[in-house]
């Protein structure tokens, strides 16, 4: 973004956002979206290039140069149809995914430092299109008499099933929480993706006549043999994510005011206990917090404190900023909003009061050293740099295992060594009939890996019941008027 | 303290002893474990006791036959280590009278001798007598104030009986408190002794780690790997410390909504 726009080109329309200071203190929506006139002026920039190459950054696929065409011709609900052709979930996608290392990264603009903002105008059709209302139901095809499960209910689960559901199949979804969503509901907080427009996205699989069956355990409440036994489901897809919060194994982890990432965003977007006491979960609110890591979820954390009221809020990571995973957007969100970033630092133990609180945080600073086999340079400790950074409140966003709680209920199915499910590239497990994808084969990835990991799976159940292949009706189907 | 039968017909199905359910009262409300005392599979039905010590359990307790609960997740946890092990000592107080019922009767069925202790305050504090005298070689009451049985406490009681006999096993369910000094009673001994847990919780499967305790110098998740831990392994300390967290707002909630709240008494909600 260096410089200014050549003469004559229009620059790279900045997304409106609430001013840093106003945002950091409340809930709502970061960045506020485009106006119309914006749409068409961001639109206008792409080159519309012969072969495009910000689609083979995509791993869905999504026909870019289309909608992008479409909406510069203001046919805004058009474009976020051509969207929906292969991405069901094009507000969500539009607000989280990377764009940066994906379409834009890979657009010919990019070179020049200004890429579409592909991202921005996939949000705003879909916004626009849901705004107005002007959602339509595709066509399903008829009933196939065919019954498929699908346990979890996160971007995989709800890619499977609307896939499936528009091609004739009877779908229900099995979702452990009270609430579905998956990491979209209790992970990725308010002011990043507004709620609604995921129950909206639920509501629209509810009408095209998913079944939802929250509160329901696979594994304990419900097994895959009962699934496929006695309830008669032809298949089931296991899209459970990676749940299991890692912990740093270090001294003072059981304190007070210690908490797991997946706590903290759950108690805080979940049970919305930012509404405390009209919601009844409690959270701390901490006035110095520090979070432990370097991605999304860190971020997600951090800033989550500093809208509860956090007057320092930390992160703690032990690479340099160049290293961190998460996404560029919300780093540099972070740092306008005035979160400190503690780089190339280490925890080495939390110090606890006499009541058994946190009182403050024992770090070392790092140096990078020498490449390791992916390329990242290893941080190693400088000796003796140790100090105590005073908090109350310590997050622990260091990543996610696979949570043993269904796969340990199914002796048949093949894990690797990380516990994580085994399938071959179109999602199918060792079981017959049992597919899988999403978090719980890859380990922690991206909203969009986990549906292209849906769509994979919804082609190959198709594929293996019996089903004509062929492009998904799903998405090419005409609209219902 | 307040009993509860819910409908939940797949949940009896599955039930074993020693399992637990989150409940949500309602919408707002938090996600709360409390444990399986008794079930009826054929009338699809569970039974649950808890006593009203905050927000949650005031909610639950407002609920009036027919009404309906928002969430009911179960059965959770690991069952309960049912075997024979000869001659077993149970002891309950507070909810944990109720929640040892479904695990005495098992293992009674097992071919073990069962003892069953129970504790209150006072009498009228006592409850699920009879389904307990019937499934218990030997029944014994404590009452704080004497007013029934013996004038003690559980972990008093406890001392008497393996001083008295040869027993196999010990297992615990009550206040944290409780649970800790029976264990502390059957050390001595070392007697092997069981309790289950009732730490924090969210979510009951092992995805956000309030739950954690150091049991024998490894962190354990309560809901996952317990509830049921050996009573001589468990870090006390910080099992009082973590559920301490919240002491601060839990009474804030509970002065929020119970000043507006009709506090109806004692009742059976379906
Ligand atoms: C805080 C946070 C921020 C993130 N930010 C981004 C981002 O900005 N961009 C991005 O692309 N990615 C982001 N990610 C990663 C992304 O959200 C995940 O990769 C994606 O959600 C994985 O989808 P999934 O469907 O595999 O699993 P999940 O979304 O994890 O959903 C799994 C669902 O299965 C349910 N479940 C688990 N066990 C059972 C069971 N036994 N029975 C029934 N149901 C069960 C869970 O409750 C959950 O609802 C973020 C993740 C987190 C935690
Ligand atoms: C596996 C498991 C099984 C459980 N089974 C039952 C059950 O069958 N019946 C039941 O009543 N409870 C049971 N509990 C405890 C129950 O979850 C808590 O009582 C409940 O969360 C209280 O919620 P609240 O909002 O009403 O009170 P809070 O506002 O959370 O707590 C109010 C006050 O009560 C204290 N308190 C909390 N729990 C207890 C407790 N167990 N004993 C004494 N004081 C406590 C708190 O420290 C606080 O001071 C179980 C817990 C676990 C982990
Ligand atoms: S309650 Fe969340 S991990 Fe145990």
């Amino acid at each position: 973004m260096e410089g200014g726009p050549e003469k004559g080109r229009v620059p790279r329309q900045k997304m409106p956002e609430q001013p840093p200071l106003v945002r950091a203190r409340n809930f709502n929506e970061v960045p506020l979206g485009y106006s119309p006139e914006m749409a068409l002026l961001e639109a206008g920039r792409c080159l519309q290039c012969k072969k495009p190459t910000c689609m083979t950054g995509c791993p869905v696929g999504v026909k870019i140069p289309e909608f992008v065409k479409l909406i510069r011709e203001g046919e805004f609900v058009a474009a976020a149809r051509k969207v929906k052709e292969t991405n069901a979930l094009p507000a969500v996608c539009g607000r989280v995914c990377p764009q940066e290392v994906q379409c834009e990264g890979s657009c010919v603009l990019a070179k020049k430092g200004e890429p579409v903002a592909i991202g921005h105008l996939e949000r705003f059709c879909a916004d626009y299109e849901r705004r107005t209302d002007q959602v339509c139901l595709p066509v399903k095809a008829a009933a196939n008499g065919r019954k498929v499960a699908v346990v979890g209910c996160g971007p995989a689960g709800l890619t499977v099933a609307g896939d499936l559901i528009l091609r004739g199949y009877q779908v229900t979804i099995f979702e452990a929480l009270h609430k579905p969503g998956g990491v979209l509901v209790y992970g990725i907080p308010e002011f990043r993706l507004p709620k609604e427009i995921v129950d909206s996205e639920i509501r629209y699989l509810q009408s095209l006549g998913v079944e939802l069956r929250p509160n329901m355990v696979v594994g304990t409440s419900l097994t895959v043999k009962e699934l496929m036994g006695e309830m008669g489901y032809d298949a089931v897809f296991i899209g459970v994510g990676a749940g299991l919060p890692q912990f740093m194994g270090i001294h003072g982890e059981e304190l007070c005011g210690v908490y797991s990432a997946n706590e903290y965003l759950t108690r805080a977007n979940l049970l919305k206990s930012y509404r405390f006491p009209r919601y009844d979960t409690p959270l701390a609110r901490g006035r110095n917090v520090a979070v432990v890591g370097g991605g999304n979820v860190a971020m997600d954390s951090v800033r989550t404190a500093l809208r509860l009221g956090a007057d320092n809020a930390f992160i703690v990571y032990r690479r340099s900023i160049e290293e961190m995973p998460a996404r560029r957007e919300e780093v540099h969100h972070a740092q306008q909003e005035g979160v400190q970033f503690k780089l190339l630092t280490n925890p080495v133990e939390v110090i606890g009061d006499e009541r058994g609180w946190v009182k403050a945080l024992k770090c070392i600073r790092m140096e990078l050293g020498e490449p390791d086999a992916k390329g990242r340079r290893k941080p190693v400790p400088v000796k003796g740099s140790w100090f105590d950074l005073p908090v109350d409140i310590v997050v622990i966003a260091i990543g996610t295992n696979a949570n043993p709680l269904l796969t340990s209920s199914m002796q048949e199915l093949k894990l690797n060594e990380h516990g994580y499910i085994v399938t071959d590239p179109e999602g199918r497990t060792s079981v017959p009939g049992v597919y899988a994808g999403g978090d719980i084969v890859t380990g922690s990835a991206t909203v969009i890996q986990a549906m292209g990991a849906g769509r994979r799976a919804a082609n190959a159940i198709h594929k293996d019941l019996g089903g004509e292949a062929g492009p998904p009706e799903a998405c090419s189907g005409t609209l219902q008027p | 303290m307040h009993r509860m039968v819910i409908e939940a017909p797949l949940l009896a199905k599955k039930v074993q002893p020693g399992q637990f359910l989150i409940i949500m009262a309602d919408e707002e409300g938090e996600r709360i474990p409390i444990s399986v005392a008794d079930w009826d599979a054929s009338a699809g039905t569970i039974t649950i006791y808890f006593l009203e010590v905050g927000v949650s359990t005031m909610k639950l307790a407002q609920k009036n036959a027919g009404d309906g609960l928002y969430a009911v997740v179960g059965p959770l946890g690991r069952p309960a280590k049912l075997a024979k092990y000869g001659t077993v000592v149970m002891g309950g107080g507070c909810y944990g009278i109720g929640a040892i019922t479904s695990i005495a009767r098992a293992l009674k069925e097992m071919g073990n001798r069962v003892i069953v202790i129970t504790e209150a305050r006072s009498k009228y504090l006592l409850y699920n007598r009879e389904a307990l005298r019937a499934i218990a070689d030997e029944y014994i009451e404590a009452t704080s104030d004497g007013s029934t049985g013996i004038k003690g406490k559980v972990q008093d009681v406890v001392q008497y009986v393996i001083y008295r006999e040869k027993v196999d096993l010990a297992y615990f369910i009550g206040c944290t408190f409780m649970m800790m000094n029976c264990s502390n009673a059957t050390k001595g001994k070392g007697l092997r002794t069981l309790v289950a847990l009732n730490t924090l919780m969210l979510d009951g499967t092992g995805m956000c780690g309030v739950c954690r305790v150091n049991v024998g110098g490894q962190t354990k998740f309560a809901c996952v790997d317990g509830p049921e831990f050996d009573g001589h392994q468990i870090d006390w300390l910080g099992v009082f410390h973590r559920k301490s967290m919240y002491l601060q707002e839990e009474l804030l909630a509970y002065q929020y909504h119970s000043c507006r709240a009709l506090r109806p008494t004692d009742q059976e909600g379906k």
